[in-house]
């Protein structure tokens, strides 16, 4: 390596250096609109969730939205119940989940993640969808772009992005909504007295989501998201994607309807280049798979409904495996998908089992570190303790603490009382148990520290210690 | 820093700005090839005959990188980071934390400051206050204390309603404002290893713990003459002087022969640090309260 890189630098005619720039403004895409199968998969699954997001935070269960994420109270409220900072474990297992869901679903089906429910592309084509509402499909909206500024092109670009920045504002008051408080917020921004915070982050979410689906579409995929780097690792020859059938396809070019072009050498793509057209990542499906491609099926659908048109069979663009390409059949079960769906179900299981098993009591306990193993006062032994408690009950408790020690010994306990729990509170309660000196036959012993609710004696947590005393 | 220092300082962060930001421009072009095909751009790089294929990035992305030299070149500006050179919005970390504790002691002035007309007692009857206690003295006071206020070995018990200066709000407050100084004086020097051992013997007596009576007897005079001044003719202690009470059986330095030799002979010093800096006086109340609460605290048998 230590050789010099060698970098050619040709002198033209009049002995000038001609360069080229590394950095290159991006082409705009103008996308055709198209109709076909994979475009109503999208809606139908697409719809739901959009509408999910939008209206889950002005639904209101027990008494608290139904899904809040109460940061100032580091309270998270998700449907029936409230998680606290302690539960960052139970988060730790969903993200986890998310990613190996993403994994299996990838090794089966590619990146339909990314071409059917990733927010980019919703949102991309939601606003896609008002630029065909204002301006008119791709034709025109290049025409519309080169065309000189006038009272038509004024109102026709206004009103593309009046939609974008209404969609915008929509998107960034239900996404600030599920940390402020939907209606608060509403209401609070209504009258001008919303927390400066709360407005600052609607204004950065609007402009965020004006930029995103507005401006920069595609080059998130292509240039920022990560998933978008490592995702190739997990395409294997049976993950379905969509392809170009070469050997369907080529030769390529144009013809009438209904010659017999088979015999001049061709096959069955006419190069109408609808494929290119349609697609939101500006490829072209035929070179073969490249990392661009999001699979989100609109050239499947463009070129479908050409075949249609010239009456030859569908699928030369469709969902296929490069080995059903090469041998005519996708290998559905295989190690790896079954390997992935074994550790994801084993997890969704242990996170719905931890979800359900959560006691809304919790207590830890902790030996005093700023005293000696035990103390001897009046001829008592002293064991002190700190036992932190965390009420993650909707209500608030008043908790008793029991000592189950041995048998025969007679165990005082000393504490702070009638200490109110708020719901979610944490707080520690040093306690210091006692032991009559001359009843203590062991150096330590195991005592059980149960922790019990005042109002409602189901809720308890116990846990075991050590009693330490003078040999 | 010294000037020398700081140039070196300056020099240095210049240099490195100015290199990134030629590094940035002058890679942001390449010459071009003649014979290259237009279709099938490289970069002009050949690594073992592989050539690197030329994927422009976007402009944005360039942009952004400029943008953070400017950044750079703003925050040199503003903040300190060249050297001496304080920044022209005078920031510092000491005035950061300043702020940052004016407004935390603004926030808490409700939370704390409601006590501060209110007599201890009657703090002390409040959960809410105590609970606020609780946590300042589990964080300020129980490394010495114990998390119970149970004591340790020369750091008093506060919860046995036994006082070295007093259990009034008043007096709670008087230490913890104040702090205190310990002394017991050496008396080593004073009454003769002879004496010690005696007084030792008496002091136990007074404790109803084992003793040889024959010694305590003279004990009780070598008591008579020194000690009586600070802890009585009864040994019942002083609270002005902070004399303990050498008749109940509870010990700050222990309770063995030896211990009370050793503190008789050697004489101890102890203090209480004040706490008037350190915690402000809502929240000294609060403490107070709380240390007056705990000697109230019940003992449960289970």
């Amino acid at each position: 390596m230590s050789d010099r890189i060698p970098t050619r630098e040709e002198q033209d005619g009049d002995g000038e250096v001609r360069y080229r720039m590394l950095y290159e403004s991006e082409d705009k895409v103008y996308i055709r609109h198209i109709r076909g199968i994979y475009t109503r998969i999208r809606k139908y699954t697409g719809l739901p969730l959009l509408l999910a997001f939008f209206f889950i935070p002005w639904l209101n269960i027990d008494g608290h939205q139904a899904v809040h994420f109460d940061l100032p109270a580091r309270k998270f409220h998700i449907l029936w119940t409230t998680f606290g900072p302690q539960d960052g474990f139970l988060l730790a297992w969903l993200l986890i989940i998310a990613a190996f869901a993403l994994f299996a679903i990838t090794t089966w089906l590619g990146r339909v993640w990314c071409g059917f429910t990733c927010p980019q592309t919703v949102w991309t084509l939601m606003f896609i969808w008002a630029e065909r509402v204002c301006e008119g499909d791709r034709a025109k909206r290049m025409k519309l772009d080169q065309a000189p500024w006038s009272v038509e092109k004024l109102l026709r670009k206004g009103g593309t992005h009046t939609i974008w920045l209404l969609i915008s504002l929509a998107t960034a008051l239900a996404f600030v909504g599920y940390f402020y408080g939907i209606r608060d917020l509403v209401v609070d921004l209504a009258t001008f007295s919303a927390h400066p915070q709360g407005v600052f982050w609607v204004g950065l979410f609007t402009f965020a989501t004006y930029m995103n689906a507005g401006f920069m579409r595609e080059q998130v995929c292509k240039y920022m998201c990560p998933y978008a780097r490592f995702q190739s690792v997990m395409y294997d020859k049976d993950t379905l994607a969509v392809y170009y059938d070469t050997r369907r396809g080529e030769a390529r070019g144009p013809r009438k309807k209904g010659t017999d072009y088979k015999a001049e050498g061709m096959g069955d793509c006419i190069d109408c280049y609808w494929c290119v057209q349609v697609c939101p990542v500006d490829i072209d499906i035929r070179d073969g798979m490249q990392y661009e491609c999001i699979n989100c099926g609109l050239c499947v659908d463009a070129c479908n409904s050409v075949m249609d048109k010239m009456e030859y069979p569908r699928g030369l663009i469709r969902f296929t495996s490069e080995d059903e390409l090469e041998t005519g059949k996708t290998q559905f079960a295989r190690p790896r998908l079954f390997g992935y769906a074994a550790v994801l179900l084993l997890m969704i299981g242990l996170l719905a089992f931890q979800v359900v098993d959560r006691s809304p009591v919790q207590a830890e306990v902790l030996r005093d570190r700023g005293t000696q193993m035990y103390r001897l006062s009046r001829g008592m032994v002293q064991n002190v303790y700190r036992v932190k408690i965390t009420n993650m009950d909707q209500r608030p408790h008043e908790f008793e603490v029991q000592i189950e020690g041995k048998e025969g010994y007679d165990y005082s306990l000393r504490m702070q009382r009638g200490v109110r729990f708020a719901p979610g509170e944490i707080y520690s309660i040093p306690i210091r148990v006692s032991v009559p000196r001359e009843q203590l036959k062991e150096a330590k012993h195991d005592i059980d520290i149960v922790i019990r609710a005042k109002d409602a004696p189901e809720l308890e947590d116990r846990h075991r210690t050590v009693f330490i005393g003078p040999k | 820093m010294s000037t020398g220092w700081s140039i070196w300082v300056i020099v240095l962060t210049l240099t490195n700005l100015a290199l990134v930001t030629w590094v940035l421009f002058a890679n942001r072009k390449v010459a071009v090839d003649d014979q290259e095909d237009p279709e099938n751009r490289t970069t002009g790089h050949v690594y073992d005959g592989i050539e690197e294929y030329d994927n422009p990035l976007p402009k944005w992305w360039f942009l952004l990188f400029i943008l953070t030299l400017v950044f750079s070149a703003a925050y040199l500006v503003i903040y300190p980071g060249m050297g001496n050179f304080k920044g022209i919005a005078g920031w510092t970390s000491v005035g950061a934390l300043k702020a940052d504790q004016a407004k935390a002691q603004a926030e808490f002035k409700d939370t704390f400051g409601q006590y501060v007309d209110q007599p201890i007692e009657k703090i002390a009857e409040s959960r809410e206050a105590l609970k606020m206690g609780a946590r300042i003295f589990a964080n300020n006071c129980s490394v010495c204390h114990g998390a119970d206020g149970g004591g340790n070995y020369g750091f008093p018990n506060l919860t046995d309603n036994d006082w070295l200066y007093g259990g009034t709000p008043e007096k709670i407050l008087e230490t913890l404002h104040e702090g205190r100084k310990g002394l017991m004086p050496p008396q080593g020097p004073v009454i003769g290893e002879e004496g010690v051992k005696n007084a030792t013997e008496y002091v136990l007596s007074l404790n109803g713990l084992e003793h040889d009576a024959a010694m305590a007897a003279e004990g009780k005079e070598v008591f008579g003459t020194v000690c009586m001044a600070c802890h009585g003719v009864d040994g019942k202690g002083n609270q002005s002087l902070g004399a303990p009470n050498l008749t109940d059986n509870i010990w700050l330095y222990g309770s063995s022969r030896e211990e009370i030799q050793h503190t008789i002979r050697g004489g101890r010093s102890n203090e209480m640090p004040s706490q008037k800096d350190k915690l402000r006086e809502d929240k000294i109340r609060l403490v107070a309260a709380y240390v007056y609460s705990l000697s109230r605290q019940e003992e449960v048998q289970q």
